[in-house]
This record gives C-alpha cells, sequence and structure tokens, in this order.
C-alpha cells in the first residue's frame, strides 16, 4: 500500500449566477487513478483538505470510456474528460474547473443544451421517409463510410467550443463541432439532397462566416476529428451555394 | 380519443429514442424523460456491432437460425415470440439505420459488412468501426431531433424519474420526476409509460456499465407492484479492464476480428478456449467464456503475473486492418493502459456487463403487469433468457421501441378517459409524496456512509452473486442487502444544497437498487440447477423439469415474494447446450 495522496484543487460555484470560490480535497492515491475516481474518493470524504465538512462536489458523468463526453471539464488548465486524465500523469495539485463558455449550473457541471439547440437549427439529421421497411440506404464505399464515421464520432462535449476564441459574449458563433457535424449530413448521399437548407443555417447569424481560423478546436477535439478541414469544407460550400443565390436572382 | 395520444418515455438510449421516434410516426406527442442528454446515455458504450441475418457471405444464415442461436445461448430460459420476431425484424432493422446514415463498415462492393460474434457460426454482426453502439444512438438521436424541431416530442434531459402516477384502479396515468438541477418533483400526465431505462449494473458497484444504470426507476415500479422477472439472470463479461472508478469493456468484436485469449503455461501461450472448444473457439457465449476463464486463473492459479488476470491478444494480427475494425475499443486500452494492444496483450478480466433479467413485460407488446406501463431494452427481461449473445443487445433495443412504441400509441387511443380528462388530484398528491419523500431523505441522520454502504453492497454482490454461486453465499449476500437496507435511513445525505444535489438522488436511487438487490439474490438462491449465466457448482445440470420456468417477484415490504411461470419452448425446443 502506497501512502502517496492526490490533491484535487477545484472551482466551485453554488448556483448559477454566483460566486466562485475554491477548494482543495486530498484522497490516497489508487493505481490508474482517474481523476473520476479521485472525485468519487472526495464525495465519499466531503470534507476538505484543512478538515472541514463541505457539500460534495457536483460533477456529470457517464460513460467512463472517454465516448459519451459527459465528464468534460477544465484540467490543469486544459479543457478534456476527466475520464480519460489519469491522475498520476498530471502535476499536483490537480486543478479542476467547469468550462467557461457553458452557464454553471454547479460545481463542475455545467448546461451545455445550447450545443443540442444548435444541432436542431441545423438540421442535423438525414430526412428519411419514415422507419418502414423499405430495404437499405444508398451504396457507398468503405473509404466514404470511414471518412464520414470519423466525422460522426462527435460526443458534442463541447472542448472545441471552449477553446474557440470566436465562441464568446459578443458572438453568437455555434462552434466547430455543429459546423462539421453540415459536413457529416452534406456529404452523404441522402443528406446531400437538403444540403441547401443547412447551407441557408450556417450563412446565418452565429454560423460559418463567424470562424476565425485559430485552429485551436482540431487541438483540442479528443476524438481527432479534422474540424479544420470541416471548416474550410463548409466555407467553401457556403461560398458557392452563395453564388448559385445571386445569379438565380 | 380525438387529441392525440400522450406518451411519456423515460430513457433516452436506443431503446427510448426509437419508441420515441415509432410513437412520433403513429401520431402520438411524446415526452421524453433522461437523465443524462440522451447523446451520453450507456448504449453509447456498446462497441462491436448489431445483429442480423442478412447472409451475405454464403454461409446460408437466416433469421430463423439467428433465433435459434439465441434461444440456444439463453440456454432455453426466454420466452420465444419476441426473439422470434426480433430475428426476423433483424435485417430491415439495420437497413433502416443504414438509411439513417449510419457509417456502417462496408464490403469492396459497397455493401454492408458483416463480421463474427459469439455464439455463432455466421458473420452476423454490422458495425461501425468499434463504436457502433455510439454511432447507432447518434442516428436515432438525430431523429428524435428531427420531430423534436417538428413539435412533436419535447425532452426533458437531466431529469430523474421517480415514479410512476397510478390512478384508483392500479393504471399508470402518468410519472413523477425531478430535474437534477432543483430537484423539485412535478407530476407529468401520460396516456400511457415506457419505461426504457436500461440495466442495474451499478448494484454491483464496478461494472462496464455508465453511472446512470442504476436500475432505480425499475426498481422503483417495481414497488409500486410491477413484476420483475429473471432477477438473477446477470451476464458477466469475459473480457474487460479492472479499474477503480468501472471496469472498462473490451468488446467481444476483438475475437470476432481473430483475437486470441491465453495464459502462459509451462512458458508457453495456452490458447485454452481454443482447446477446449475447437468448433467455437474464442468465441464461445459468454457464460462459458467467463467460466473457464475464472476456472483458468482461480482453480489452476494460472492468471498472468499471478493476479486475476488473462492475456486478450490481436498482436498477430495486421495492424492497420486492426485499426480500422476495432480502433475504438484499442484506443481506450491505449488511453486507460498506456499500452498499444497491437504490439502486447492486452490484459482483461471477467466484469458484471448486463442484466438479462427485467420488468416483466408480455410476449406481445412489452406491456408490464400495471395497465399503461411498459418497459424496453434491458430493462425488461424478454429475449435473452439465461444469457445473451453479444450484438443481440443493440438489436433487442432498438426492436423492443418499435414493439412497445406502437403498443403504447394504440392502447392510449383505446382508453375511455384520457390522462388530460383526468382529475388533477391523483398528480397532486403523487407529487406531494415525492416531495415528502425527498424532506425525509434530506433529513436523515446517523452514522452511516451514502456511499460506504453503496461500496459494501457492490463488494457482497460481486462475491457472491456472479460466475460462481453457492446457496450459503446466496444467502449472506441476501442478509446484507436487508441489512442495508436497515441501515440505509441512518446515512446522512452529506449534500445540503437545493440545487444539483446528487447526493439526494443518489440516496433515493439506492432504496430502488437495494430491492432489485435482494430479488437478485433471492431468485439466484431459489433456483438450484444451472443455467446460462446462472452457475452452481453444487447444482451443476441444467434441470429443465423444475426450473424451465421464468422467475417471477412481486415486491413486499420484507422481501421479494417469488414464485414461478412456465416457459414453453413453442419453435426451438429443449436440448442439451454444447459448444465444444
Amino acid at each position: 500500500m502506497s501512502d502517496r495522496t492526490v490533491v484535487l484543487r477545484i472551482k466551485r460555484q453554488e448556483r448559477p449566477g454566483s460566486a466562485p470560490y475554491w477548494q482543495e480535497f486530498e484522497v490516497p492515491l489508487q493505481p490508474a487513478m482517474n481523476v473520476i475516481a479521485a472525485l468519487q474518493a472526495a464525495r465519499k470524504l466531503a470534507r476538505t483538505r484543512d478538515g472541514k465538512t463541505v457539500d460534495p462536489v457536483t460533477w456529470e458523468s457517464n460513460c467512463l470510456e472517454e465516448v459519451c463526453g459527459a465528464c468534460t471539464m477544465i484540467v490543469n488548465g486544459k479543457v478534456r474528460q476527466a475520464c480519460s486524465a489519469l491522475v498520476e500523469h498530471l502535476p499536483q495539485p490537480v486543478t479542476l474547473e467547469p468550462m467557461t463558455k457553458f452557464p454553471v449550473v454547479r460545481d463542475l457541471c455545467v448546461d451545455r443544451s445550447s450545443m443540442f439547440e444548435n444541432l436542431k437549427k441545423v438540421k442535423a439529421w438525414i430526412p428519411i421517409d419514415g422507419t418502414y421497411d423499405i430495404g437499405p440506404g444508398p451504396r457507398m464505399g468503405d473509404d466514404e463510410a470511414q471518412e464520414g464515421y470519423i466525422l460522426s464520432r462527435c460526443m458534442s462535449c463541447g472542448c472545441c467550443v471552449e477553446v474557440c476564441p470566436q465562441v464568446n459574449d459578443r458572438s453568437d458563433f455555434m462552434g466547430p463541432a455543429v459546423m462539421s457535424q453540415v459536413v457529416l449530413f452534406n456529404s452523404h448521399p441522402t443528406g446531400r439532397l437538403n444540403r441547401h437548407e443547412r447551407l441557408d443555417a450556417v450563412m446565418g447569424p452565429g454560423g460559418i462566416q463567424d470562424c476565425g481560423k485559430a485552429q485551436n478546436c482540431v487541438r483540442a477535439c479528443p476524438k481527432e476529428i479534422p474540424l479544420t478541414e470541416s471548416l474550410v469544407r463548409l466555407a467553401r460550400e457556403s461560398t458557392l451555394h452563395a453564388l448559385r443565390d445571386l445569379l438565380r436572382k | 380519443m380525438a387529441s392525440a395520444p400522450q406518451i411519456v418515455i423515460v430513457g433516452g438510449g436506443l431503446a427510448g429514442l426509437m419508441a420515441a421516434i415509432k410513437a412520433s410516426e403513429a401520431g402520438a406527442e411524446v415526452k421524453l424523460f433522461s437523465s443524462v442528454p440522451c447523446k451520453r446515455s450507456h448504449s453509447v458504450c456498446a462497441q462491436g456491432g448489431i445483429n442480423a441475418a442478412v447472409n451475405t457471405k454464403g454461409e446460408g444464415d437466416s433469421p430463423e437460425i439467428h433465433f435459434d442461436d439465441t434461444i440456444y445461448g439463453g440456454d432455453f430460459l426466454a420466452r420465444q415470440e419476441l426473439p422470434r420476431r426480433m430475428a426476423h425484424a433483424g435485417p430491415g432493422i439495420v437497413y433502416l439505420l443504414d438509411r439513417m446514415g449510419v457509417r456502417f463498415s462496408r464490403t469492396p462492393e459497397g455493401l454492408l459488412d458483416f463480421r463474427r460474434f459469439g455464439g455463432t457460426k455466421h458473420h452476423r454482426t454490422a458495425f461501425a468501426g468499434a463504436t457502433t453502439g455510439q454511432q447507432l444512438i447518434y442516428a436515432l438521436d438525430e431523429q428524435v431531433r428531427r420531430w423534436e424541431a417538428g413539435g412533436h416530442v419535447v425532452r426533458y434531459e437531466n431529469w430523474e424519474f421517480l415514479s410512476a402516477v397510478l390512478d384508483g384502479s392500479g393504471a399508470c396515468r402518468g410519472i413523477v420526476a425531478m430535474p437534477l438541477s432543483t430537484l423539485r418533483p412535478e407530476a407529468f400526465r401520460a396516456d400511457a409509460v415506457i419505461l426504457a431505462t436500461g440495466g442495474p449494473g451499478l448494484i454491483f458497484g464496478r461494472s462496464t456499465n455508465s453511472m446512470n444504470c442504476t436500475g432505480s426507476a425499475a426498481g422503483s415500479v417495481h414497488r409500486q407492484g410491477a413484476i420483475y422477472a429473471n432477477p438473477e439472470f446477470i451476464q458477466v463479461h469475459p473480457t474487460a479492464v479492472p479499474g477503480e472508478d468501472k471496469d472498462r469493456l473490451i468488446s467481444e468484436s476483438v475475437r470476432g476480428e481473430g483475437g486470441r485469449v491465453w495464459v502462459p503455461k509451462d512458458g508457453k501461450p495456452w490458447y485454452f478456449l481454443e482447446e477446449k472448444f475447437p468448433k467455437y473457439g474464442n468465441l464461445v457465449p459468454r457464460d462459458i467464456a467467463t467460466r473457464e476463464i475464472f476456472r483458468v486463473v482461480h482453480e489452476l492459479g494460472l492468471g498472468v503475473d499471478g493476479k486475476a488476470q488473462v492475456y486478450l491478444d490481436v498482436s498477430h494480427l495486421d495492424a492497420s486492418t486492426t485499426r480500422r475494425k476495432l480502433g475504438g475499443v484499442l484506443e481506450i486500452y491505449e488511453k486507460f493502459m498506456g499500452a498499444d494492444p497491437t504490439k502486447v496483450p492486452m490484459k482483461v478480466f471477467p466484469s458484471v456487463h448486463y442484466s438479462m433479467g427485467g420488468l416483466w413485460v408480455d410476449d406481445a407488446d412489452e406491456a408490464t403487469n400495471i395497465p399503461g406501463l411498459y418497459a424496453s431494452g434491458e430493462a425488461n427481461f424478454q429475449y435473452h433468457g439465461a444469457n445473451r449473445l453479444g450484438a443481440n443487445s443493440l438489436l433487442s433495443c432498438i426492436f423492443g421501441g418499435m414493439v412497445c412504441g406502437p403498443a403504447a400509441v394504440k392502447y392510449a387511443r383505446g382508453l375511455a378517459k384520457g390522462a388530460a380528462a383526468l382529475d388533477s388530484s391523483v398528480f397532486d398528491a403523487a407529487r406531494a409524496r415525492e416531495e415528502e419523500e425527498n424532506r425525509k431523505v434530506l433529513a436523515r441522520d446517523g452514522p452511516e456512509n451514502l456511499y460506504g454502504l453503496h461500496e459494501e453492497l457492490g463488494e457482497s454482490m460481486r462475491k457472491h452473486c456472479t460466475v460462481v454461486r453457492y446457496n450459503r453465499g446466496l444467502e449472506e449476500a441476501e442478509a446484507k442487502v436487508a441489512d442495508l437496507q436497515a441501515r440505509l435511513p441512518r446515512a446522512r445525505v452529506p449534500d445540503r444544497s437545493d440545487v444539483g444535489n446528487q447526493s439526494l438522488v443518489f440516496a433515493r436511487q439506492m432504496e430502488n437498487m437495494l430491492v432489485i438487490a435482494r430479488a437478485i439474490c433471492r431468485g439466484a438462491r431459489l433456483r438450484d440447477e444451472s443455467r446460462g449465466a446462472h452457475y452452481k457448482p453444487d447444482f451443476p445440470e441444467r434441470d429443465d423439469v423444475n426450473f424451465l420456468k421464468t422467475t417471477m417477484a412481486r415486491h413486499s415490504p420484507d422481501g421479494p415474494r417469488i414464485d414461478y411461470d412456465p416457459v414453453e419452448c413453442t419453435w426451438v425446443k429443449p436440448r442439451p447446450r454444447k459448444y465444444d
């Protein structure tokens, strides 16, 4: 048994809009421990490093395998999933903060519903005729399927939104993830049929023209989605779309 | 009824989402509740694929063979009506998902590719890399978003289900739920309610399940009178990576693509599954692979490095093909274990994975014994009998949603009086009951630690109620659960906040988890035979005379009351189950 410990320095907030404050917790270090396991240990203790009994920290998590995106937070200054952040690889104290581009619900828990609302705005779906058994979808080469698959692994975790300088109080930019989803659906043989509706949506407020090409998004994406490629593709597509509209007038 | 049927669906995984799509399509107005944003549901953890007998590889596969494999794999305990319909619906479901834009892996000809999975000799499993569950749930989530944009579905994400609202006749007329932010219970009217709330893996502490797989919703309606069936049938997956917070699944598709299980013996690799089961090799069903790994590690003492672990090896396969077909799984191993599986064998061990048991539902509509209440997906007991075959879970979830969604709408249309016309008193009373319960739980005081109790529960359940079961141990385990039930009211809820109080939510879930845990222990204690995942060395044979029966658990304050309902094997007759 090792008597090594891990110190968590956590930015807390009681409720939406209230002032944040910091607390430190110290828990025994376990082999292959991740930030979630450390948070769980601190929750069971419900006591700060200086011995004060406090309300346990609130955070979001679910799959703990980095496929659901729930436990996204800022770990030692970098936005990422807490489940795949192994404590042994992190300098101590381990600093945990909620994401800053979404409203805080409490402690490390934020409200990311805007990401899903934006998916609705850009019609991020394939408009199928119905769920009846009418045979297979369009034939597709495996390379094309794999290209789509890479984009389709987006968990709506919000990492790219967090690091994007264009997402701020003065801008409505929907963020890189949603833009990349438009590329995904516009590249599908069926999705292509109503690509103009999606392009109209991303040419409006908060759309593709708000991208500042900082390229932070692609570096922050935990699924290594080529977001900048998507953004460039979408910018080109929407320019052509605008030209087409212009010529039709 | 002139106005649109009002359907409440609880659970935003594959079953709940599919039910929402089908109910919307049938003209209903849907309220969809989920404890997490639907995209983050546990369905994302399914990796390997979804079964459909399309027979594109010239192997003579057919839905009837798929059906037979399912019943045989489940050791004949499954009731046969729904699994048969499911097997026949399989190809249509995979084609539907294909039309929804799921980026399935393809053959050189551009058709859907299929790979092998456990318990069958056919290439029957469609897959999207090795994150198939994630890809399927995204597709269904997108379709539901479309219905949402059209005003037919309203989502209540980050809401916790508390209980069903039952009217004077005992029929389900709505639910009480609370948002995880404010924790203020609200009652919702519904003509029919579908629970698609997943399995109870958290009862075992560590499992491959996600953090919201408490089984609490099923436990709650069980306490309200819903029958819980076959609770003792818990699948322990043979290959997972043990962790402090959870065990991480390493998909069966790894073996489907050629991965081999071995331990060193006399200085050489010993491929013990291939040796013992030459016909199926590493692809024997999960219950059998798990027991074999237990035997090799615990009886023969051959665990790798003297620990409870065996090798799962893909290092002999072509690395780039392996990455393309299994990338998502290998990534998990790399991120959490820091080793590259294409170079060094993975170290794995069995872990609690899936509950074959669940809420009892009928053979036609997935209707529970409470009128107006349906249960779908892992939350019900159908399809898988005593052991589930790999890649049948995604199929049973989606098929289940297709069954209960329209059935609930049909039931709603047949009601003489819809929920909207009911007096508000029944809803007000239901909400007040839950508010009172929250107050009572928050007022608890005492020396017990809420999370400590959960650890004790998990430890005892893992020790006594998983792979190898003895009656004495099962009795001990049930006594332990009863003890925890007595101690829970002395566990102070450590959080006093009225915002985002997760401890309050967990305290409420624990109460329901303990009820299900007790049914698991009792069901296992009383079933003196070995069948599928339920194995008792003292009763090593399957006993069809006494136990070809569904375990039916009814709740009472002093523990479960159990009786049995015979299983009719209409199409596939019982035969000895062997894979060697």
